[in-house]
């Protein structure tokens, strides 16, 4: 297997790419995004178990040349938001060159050590650990011992709860939400030019952390990400009051799932869920 | 004082060319129907965005009825085809944070079906009113007020 340093000194030089994406230790040997522009800067480039960060965000809030190449580093859950990307016409396929990383679960916080207790929630009920699109492939996968899932058992009981329950326990979770909106810069999907949150004629959401504005803020983000949403958990990861926004896009995956068997980013030609219909669709719940 | 009797607010959300016009038969055939629902007129189903629900409840309203052209019949072709997916997710979102089907309705109601419309609408507004008052929204939205004040 070819070393990521290798690979990425090699388009450097080539100029295949104008610049790659990646991972790079800072001087506290905290894993943070970083690109490399040359050759030298090739050497900073890691990958390891801390690389968190879903790349796929910048492929959208940098300047990618119109005719150039960008080269990424990206796990399999970014790969799946840049295909996702690609589905929805928001970069070409020919404008990227994916260096899939074989990944063995991420850990949450820089200090932590990788193992099972701490192994990050998205990796627990991952299915597809090994790239699926990539033009490059590097690193190892070392086999892990799957944590449990606790989301899963969460949701579970929200599921049993009462409607009145069930409100309850949002209304304390949005309660917290102080309207930073990091969910939003932080996931890939959220590419909006301008967000309806943003819009103030007419205003749909009230802009102040309030409680009735933080529902609906809440809401129709998690909204705009049915059938949308690749699961890379980075919403709850930057969000800074921890609201569990993943329980969220998890049930509307879990919806795409039921309903219409359909996962958002596993193939580039594929159309998405939400932009297509189909005329023998669910309605048991229309009168 | 005499306790008010409750009369829930249900705010209707129906397409143009086949529920208004529906609702609009219903009227001129003078078929009864209960007064609580306030229509609001929109293009086409599609054309509804979900923040419209939102917005509603959040303007105190007890209920919600979204209303549209049959599948195949919609004006636009496939207007309401995109809109049935949507929804699909939509009242999965709802139910999940607690607003759940008694408080969120949708229906198929033709120009022709006049009758279907008032079955419907009385419907909706019986189930609501049996719910009672939205209590949980309006208390997070008098929170907002009173945030305002101090």
């Amino acid at each position: 297997m070819p070393d990521l340093i290798e690979i990425a000194k090699g388009l450097l030089e080539s100029k295949e790419v104008s610049f790659i994406i990646g991972y790079t230790k800072d001087r506290f040997g905290r894993v943070k995004p970083y690109i490399a522009k040359s050759v030298e800067d090739a050497n900073n480039l890691m990958f390891d178990h801390h690389s968190i960060h879903n790349l796929a965000v910048y492929l959208t809030r940098l300047k990618i040349p119109e005719n150039g190449r960008v080269g990424i580093v990206a796990k399999s859950c970014d790969i799946k938001a840049i295909i996702a990307l690609i589905q929805e016409n928001q970069i070409k396929r020919e404008q990227v060159y994916i260096i899939g990383m074989n990944c063995s679960g991420v850990v949450t916080h820089s200090t932590d050590e990788w193992k099972k207790e701490n192994i990050q929630i998205k990796c627990k009920y991952c299915a597809d650990k090994a790239p699926m699109l990539y033009d490059a492939v590097a690193g190892t996968a070392e086999p892990f011992e799957q944590p449990d899932d606790t989301q899963e058992v969460l949701m579970q009981k929200l599921e049993t709860m009462s409607s009145a329950e069930r409100w309850d326990f949002w209304a304390k979770e949005f309660e917290k939400c102080i309207k930073c909106y990091a969910c939003r810069q932080v996931c890939p999907m959220c590419y909006c030019e301008q967000c309806l949150a943003e819009k103030n004629q007419p205003q749909w959401i009230t802009t102040s952390p309030t409680p009735a504005g933080n529902f609906s803020w809440n809401i129709i983000k998690a909204f705009h990400m049915a059938g949308r949403c690749v699961g890379c958990h980075e919403c709850e990861r930057a969000c800074p009051m921890g609201i569990p926004l993943t329980l969220l896009t998890r049930k509307m995956g879990m919806v795409a799932g039921k309903e219409f068997n359909y996962r958002h980013g596993m193939a580039i030609d594929q159309p998405t869920l939400v932009g297509s219909y189909n005329f023998n669709d669910n309605e048991d719940f229309i009168k | 004082m005499a306790e008010e009797k409750f009369e829930p607010k249900v705010v209707a959300f129906v397409c143009n060319w086949c529920t208004y016009t529906g609702a609009d038969l219903a009227g001129t055939s003078r078929l009864k129907q209960e007064p609580n629902a306030r229509l609001i007129r929109v293009p086409c189903t599609g054309r509804i965005d979900p923040v419209f629900v939102i917005k509603a409840f959040e303007s105190g309203a007890d209920g919600v009825l979204i209303s549209g052209c049959h599948p195949g019949d919609c004006h636009y072709n496939t207007g309401n085809f995109h809109a049935r997916r949507r929804w699909t997710f939509f009242k999965e979102l709802l139910n999940f944070v607690g607003i759940d089907s008694t408080r969120l309705h949708f229906s198929w109601v033709s120009a022709s079906e006049g009758k279907k419309w008032v079955d419907v609408v009385n419907g909706v507004i019986d189930t609501v009113r049996e719910q009672g008052p939205f209590l949980k929204y309006k208390e997070i939205k008098e929170h907002d007020f009173q945030e305002i004040e101090n």
